[in-house]
């Protein structure tokens, strides 16, 4: 398989997901702002509309509230939207929608209506959008019982867990990276189809020291400081989650007991971040595992500024990494 | 009306056993009066109700065991009955190896339990932490608990799967704490000590047979002396000075001394007794052995506090006589004798075991010519006393004469006690032993 495999990037492979579950399924379809004429902000759904026509890549007015719900009604009665989200920070203006209308209305109508939809878009802080526009909500929707929360980092994640996500009977969130869009990785050939379970973290480098916990953003920063600790010895197991709910514990668990000593580092803000859930259930499962206090890398709580050197203060970067790294280490 | 708990009679006190109860459930109780007997590490005590009232429920029967502050009986009105809270078992000799990992298991009461196990009031982690106060140079300062062993979780776990004892390992993470790195090189230079050149065999346990014998629990007394021995053999540096003296003179004291009455107290004053009283007058002429090591400092005791070794069934305890330099010859040996008998059964107070700026031990009555004790931290120095015998001597006349000897060791702590400081003190009990009219004065 390793011979066939090639190298694409992330935006490709969420187009690959979209395209391959339009062609399989009439009953799904795409909606959003800028997602047809446009090609989509960030051009992952890039000549969709040419190939499946306006009835099923469909613009919408700046109306997240609007288009949120009528997806959730399109879900209803049997479609499977897929609703982007030009960034998850305007998903809040489709609170109600996501947060009270999608998760709730299996168990609220007794289980007449299974909702089939997917959310999808960028999420999380990129580079100088400011505090309106850089909101990582993974923790705010994981705390949502009904909803399935993913954060994939590669282009082979992004793709397998978006086709999934769409086949999916309930609402599934997949949170993209705006700064991973471009981000290149390989992936099996188009012909096979790549389905990547909800809830299946992947060990995305091995080590014997410590074990860093990330996911989205956050790993390709885990990698590179494993890949610098090296250096000094210090040998870091990465763990990425891929999805945050359902939460990979056995994952989590086998590669603490490992290695004894863990940090997280997330792209969300530290209180009741998804590391605050995952840091708990550490310590309550194997306590008897763990060789120091866990440690979380996350944003500082503080709006995000604009200026870049604030930015970067503010976001978890190598340097805090490093330094809660070796903290865990007592090195 | 109030529970009563396992009170806290000695300093190293931290579990009781339930000797006898000497009121029964229901009967009526004083203040002051006795309402049982309980034994510590040291002593079985006569315990005081602290409240008028009924003993209304008995938690612990005779012979139990519970740790100290847990509940063994209620006083109130008659009838009325204590608190309804689950009542706290005696102490079960838990195991103490780590739990095995439970992955996706979660016992959140076990949890707990080993949460309030491992966690001791804060108060006991500081006091251990701060230095014995030198403000009262005459009293030792108070012995106080071990202080809770810092570990991780995994280093725990790890120790007990090892069998390394925490205890012995120095931490080297933040505040001292164990690290699961910090087992490992423990159990691996632990392992290099045992055996160097040979490969562990693959199942010990199998291979070893046992020789047949019998395992008897450690009492409580026998914890406190293996302690108290470690804390004072591995860290102190000990030196040993020995004399040989002409005991004739104490022999001849002695003699007289029974001679003079039958029936009057002075026949029973011992040999040892001189010893005593000379060990402290020579204490008081060379004041700088009575003293101990602190840290960064000597203290030097104004009073002479001697402790004596005294064998008791299962072990061995070291009462006081306090202030000994105010006691005459007779008064030392009345006390002497008093707690000697008081030791023997148990019926000491702990303040009257505690402390002592240093200690005598007498093997002479065992048939011991000499010996090196171990000496009873903090103090300074110990006197191992040997029998007195007859031998061969060679007199002032160079004429070889029958002579009775007497041998006497000084184990010394040397950060306190150089080799001429306890050689001035030897001196000096010689002198006063081989003139012992000097010791009646």
């Amino acid at each position: 398989m390793t011979s066939e495999m090639r190298e694409i990037t992330y935006r490709q492979a969420l187009n690959e997901a979209l395209a391959e579950e339009l062609e399989r399924d009439p009953n799904v379809f795409l909606m959003g702002e800028e997602v047809a004429e446009y090609n989509g902000a960030y051009k992952v759904s890039q000549g969709l509309l040419e190939r499946f026509g306006p009835k099923r890549i469909i613009d919408t007015p700046i109306s997240e509230n609007g288009f949120a719900g009528l997806g959730v009604g399109a879900a209803m009665v049997g479609l499977r939207p897929i609703i982007e989200f030009m960034t998850f920070s305007f998903s809040f203006v489709a609170f109600d929608q996501v947060v009270n209308n999608a998760p709730n209305m299996f168990t609220m109508s007794g289980g007449q209506f299974n909702i089939p939809i997917t959310f999808r878009g960028p999420n999380g802080p990129a580079h100088q959008l400011g505090a309106t526009h850089s909101h990582a909500t993974e923790c705010l929707y994981a705390n949502v019982p009904g909803l399935k929360v993913c954060a994939p980092a590669t282009p082979r994640d992004a793709k397998g867990l978006l086709k999934t996500a769409v086949r999916d009977n309930n609402p599934v969130l997949v949170l993209e990276s705006e700064l991973l869009y471009s981000s290149k990785g390989m992936i099996e050939p188009a012909e096979i189809e790549l389905l990547i379970p909800l809830g299946q973290a992947e060990i995305k480098r091995e080590g014997s020291d410590v074990t860093v916990i990330c996911y989205a953003q956050t790993v390709p920063l885990a990698l590179t400081v494993a890949q610098q600790l090296e250096e000094e010895d210090i040998s870091v197991e990465v763990l990425d989650l891929r999805s945050i709910k359902p939460l990979d514990e056995r994952a989590i668990y086998g590669s603490v007991a490992k290695t004894h000593r863990v940090v997280i580092v997330e792209q969300d803000r530290p209180f009741c971040g998804v590391g605050a859930e995952v840091c708990y259930r550490i310590q309550k499962n194997i306590f008897d595992e763990l060789d120091g206090p866990i440690a979380r890398v996350s944003q500082e709580d503080v709006p995000m500024p604009y200026n870049e050197r604030l930015e970067h203060a503010v976001l978890p970067n190598a340097e805090k990494l490093i330094a809660a790294v070796k903290k865990v280490c007592y090195a | 009306m109030p529970e009563l708990q396992m009170p806290k009679l000695s300093d190293t006190m931290t579990e009781g056993t339930l000797v006898a109860w000497k009121k029964k459930k229901g009967e009526k109780v004083a203040a002051g009066e006795v309402l049982a007997e309980i034994e510590t590490d040291k002593a079985t005590m006569e315990w005081e109700s602290p409240e008028d009232g009924t003993l209304t429920e008995i938690y612990v029967d005779e012979g139990g065991k519970v740790e100290v502050g847990q509940r063994i009986a209620f006083i109130g009105e008659p009838g009325e009955s204590g608190p309804a809270e689950k009542q706290p078992e005696a102490k079960k000799d838990e195991p103490k190896t780590a739990k095995q990992p439970q992955a996706e298991t979660e016992k959140p009461a076990s949890a707990e339990t080993k949460e309030k196990e491992t966690a001791p009031p804060q108060e006991k982690a500081v006091e251990a932490g701060v230095p014995p106060a030198r403000t009262q140079p005459t009293r030792l300062p108070p012995q106080t608990e071990e202080a809770r062993v810092k570990a991780s979780p995994v280093a725990r776990r790890l120790a007990g799967e090892l069998g390394v004892d925490l205890g012995t390992i120095q931490g080297t993470g933040p505040d001292g704490r164990i690290t699961e790195n910090d087992v490992r090189a423990a159990s691996k230079s632990a392992r290099a000590v045992d055996g160097p050149a040979q490969p562990p065999p693959r199942k010990p346990p199998a291979a070893i047979k046992p020789a047949p014998g019998s395992r008897i629990q450690l009492s409580g007394m026998r914890k406190i002396i293996a302690e108290r021995l470690v804390a004072s053999k591995a860290p102190i540096p000990h030196f040993y000075l020995n004399i040989d003296l002409d005991a004739g003179p104490l022999v001849a004291a002695r003699a007289e001394l029974k001679a003079a009455g039958e029936e009057s107290d002075t026949a029973k004053i011992s040999v040892n007794d001189f010893v005593l009283k000379a060990s402290v007058d020579a204490a008081v002429r060379v004041p700088r052995v009575n003293a101990a090591f602190d840290q960064d400092a000597i203290i030097l005791y104004e009073d002479v506090d001697l402790a004596v070794a005294v064998a008791i069934e299962d072990g061995l305890v070291t009462p006081v006589i306090r202030a000994a330099q105010k006691k005459p010859l007779r008064e030392i040996s009345e006390t002497m004798k008093d707690l000697a008998h008081r030791a023997r059964h148990k019926r000491m107070k702990p303040e009257e075991f505690q402390g002592g700026t240093f200690t005598v031990s007498n093997l002479g009555g065992y048939g011991i010519d000499n010996f090196s004790a171990v000496i009873n931290p903090p103090q300074g120095f110990i006197l191992s006393v040997g029998a007195i015998r007859k031998k061969p001597v060679i007199d002032d006349c160079d004429q070889i004469v029958v002579g009775n000897r007497l041998e006497i060791g000084m184990s010394c702590d040397h950060r306190v006690i150089d080799g001429a400081l306890g050689a001035e003190y030897l001196k000096e009990l010689r002198r006063l032993l081989e003139n012992p009219a000097l010791l009646m004065v």
